[in-house]
């Protein structure tokens, strides 16, 4: 690749984002759709500006329950994925429960999770860890069980046990896979928390955005909206960094020649 | 021979019991320092009989005995190198070499105190198969001769009594194919160790053993036994004599005659 289109290749998703915003507040303006319908990036805008301190309160509040929720996911993630991916047994009799378990919407469980704990930062701590534990789960799951069953016997003829096996190879194996469940992962534990500060809060961009919509303030919704993404894809760039910090081996150094 | 290194003595293997014997009655005894092939048709048992060699599976039926014990588990005194070199992609060539010293005794207890040693020994052993300069880098980063080099000083590095290589050169080209013939030759000699070598190929078997065995289609047993009375050392150019084409041509013929059947 030459170097002005690498260049072109690093401000791509800005160009991107600058044409659509812009496109969008063309249509908005010349078919004057009201902002109650429809808000213009530019009324968006205003509404940030205007509720920057509010906003920046329940963004917070967002921001950490949903990396709590985050947290106990990638515990449970990973130790639910060394469980399954170690051992033939726990996969056939646990795998199909969590099939089961990760189909259910999170959505529904939200009203039981407010019986349980009450309205607020709970549930919403724990919609965000029940959905994101699954993806990291599978990952881990599949680094350990797809090692090479020749290497595997190259260590076993030399009295490594399984443990030994597990932790020289299957790990390190699988922290590729991990890190890439990461990315997945934060996205899913911000919808998790979304969805239930939406459903039964007082407090977050859920919940923002609920009460903005109730009073046809359409202008905030989207203000809270785009909070969540910028929000979203913060986490994912650090976890995106991290992976590639960790499991360069896994790109064959690609990033670090590119 | 009681005073055999490896001896098999009336062995069956089955994985289960719906499938069969993978292998037969097999008997055969190595001499320690003998360098055996085993050569035969796709699916024939081959790589079973390495499992049986080094502990990985106990015997259905029969005994194996090695280095004067009867086989019950894994051996520790194996190295294995497989068609695949099977390197770990996150460590550099040095790191993959000394892997097997982080888990056989008495490696291991010291493993963290006598790195440098060991490294030195894994440094010196990745140089005597013309590696040198190699050993920070990574194995994605080698061709697939020198992967296959590194795979062969991985399984020596803990100085084991018995090699076993499973098609280890029968993915790489006719060119490097024969260099790492000459290596495993060199190595052979220097070290002394015992070879099991399962192979397709009649000339690399007819080339590097003393003693070559056919093996029947499945379920395996022991066909022909061949000593081949080559002199040592033996250079390539031996493989372009009529004796040594002869040996190749008789060896065929009996794979010829199984594939008819």
């Amino acid at each position: 690749m030459t170097k002005k289109s690498r260049s072109w290749e690093k401000w791509s998703p800005w160009i991107v984002l600058a044409a659509i915003t812009l496109l969008w507040e063309l249509i908005c303006r010349g078919f004057q759709v009201s902002d109650f319908i429809f808000p213009a990036p530019s009324a968006i805008f205003m509404s940030l500006k205007q509720y920057a301190g509010p906003i920046s309160g329940h963004a917070f509040q967002t921001l950490w329950t949903t990396m709590a929720g985050f947290v106990i996911g990638v515990a449970v993630g990973v130790l639910l994925g060394f469980l399954v991916g170690s051992s033939r047994l726990m996969y056939t009799s646990l795998y199909p429960l969590m099939i089961g378990f990760n189909s259910i919407p999170k959505a529904a469980l939200v009203p039981v999770l407010v019986v349980w704990f009450g309205i607020g930062t709970v549930p919403a701590i724990l919609t965000a860890f029940v959905i994101c534990f699954f993806p990291i789960t599978v990952n881990v799951a599949t680094g350990l069980a797809t090692i090479e069953p020749e290497l595997e016997d190259v260590l076993r003829a030399l009295g490594a046990s399984r443990m030994d096996v597990l932790l020289k190879v299957g790990l390190p194996r699988s922290l590729p896979y991990f890190f890439a469940s990461l990315k997945v992962a934060i996205t899913l534990a911000f919808i998790g928390s979304v969805v239930s500060e939406t459903i039964a809060a007082n407090e977050g961009i859920g919940y923002l955005m609920m009460s903005a919509g109730s009073q046809m303030r359409m202008p905030l919704v989207f203000a809270g909206l785009i909070v969540i993404s910028v929000m979203a894809i913060a986490m994912y760039e650090v976890f995106a960094v991290l992976e590639r910090r960790m499991t360069g081996w896994a790109t064959r150094g690609m990033d670090a020649r590119a | 021979m009681p005073d055999a290194f490896v001896d098999v003595d009336h062995v069956d293997l089955a994985y289960d019991e719906a499938s069969g014997n993978a292998i037969e009655d097999i008997s055969l005894a190595m001499n320690e320092h003998e360098f055996i092939a085993l050569v035969g048709p796709s699916g024939c048992g081959k790589s079973t009989f390495m499992k049986l060699c080094s502990g990985l599976r106990p015997p259905s039926r029969g005994n194996v005995v090695v280095d004067g014990r009867e086989v019950a588990g894994p051996l520790k005194i194996v190295g294995m190198a497989f068609q695949n070199a099977t390197l770990l992609p996150w460590r550099t060539t040095l790191d993959n070499v000394l892997l097997p010293l982080e888990i056989v005794q008495p490696y291991r207890a010291s493993f963290k105190r006598d790195k440098e040693k060991y490294a030195l020994k894994a440094k010196e052993l990745l140089g005597s198969v013309g590696l040198q300069g190699y050993e920070q880098r990574f194995p994605w980063e080698l061709s697939g001769g020198m992967q296959q080099r590194v795979s062969i000083c991985r399984a020596l590095v803990h100085e084991p009594k018995l090699l076993l290589l499973d098609e280890p050169f029968a993915s790489l080209d006719a060119f490097t194919r024969e260099e790492l013939w000459c290596i495993l030759r060199d190595l052979w000699t220097l070290h002394r160790f015992t070879v099991v070598l399962v192979t397709h190929d009649l000339r690399e078997a007819t080339f590097l053993a003393d003693t070559v065995y056919v093996m029947s289609k499945r379920p395996g047993k022991i066909l022909a036994r061949r000593a081949i009375d080559l002199p040592r050392p033996r250079e390539l150019e031996v493989t372009y004599s009529d004796r040594f084409a002869q040996m190749v041509l008789e060896l065929r013929e009996h794979i010829g005659r199984i594939r008819r059947a």
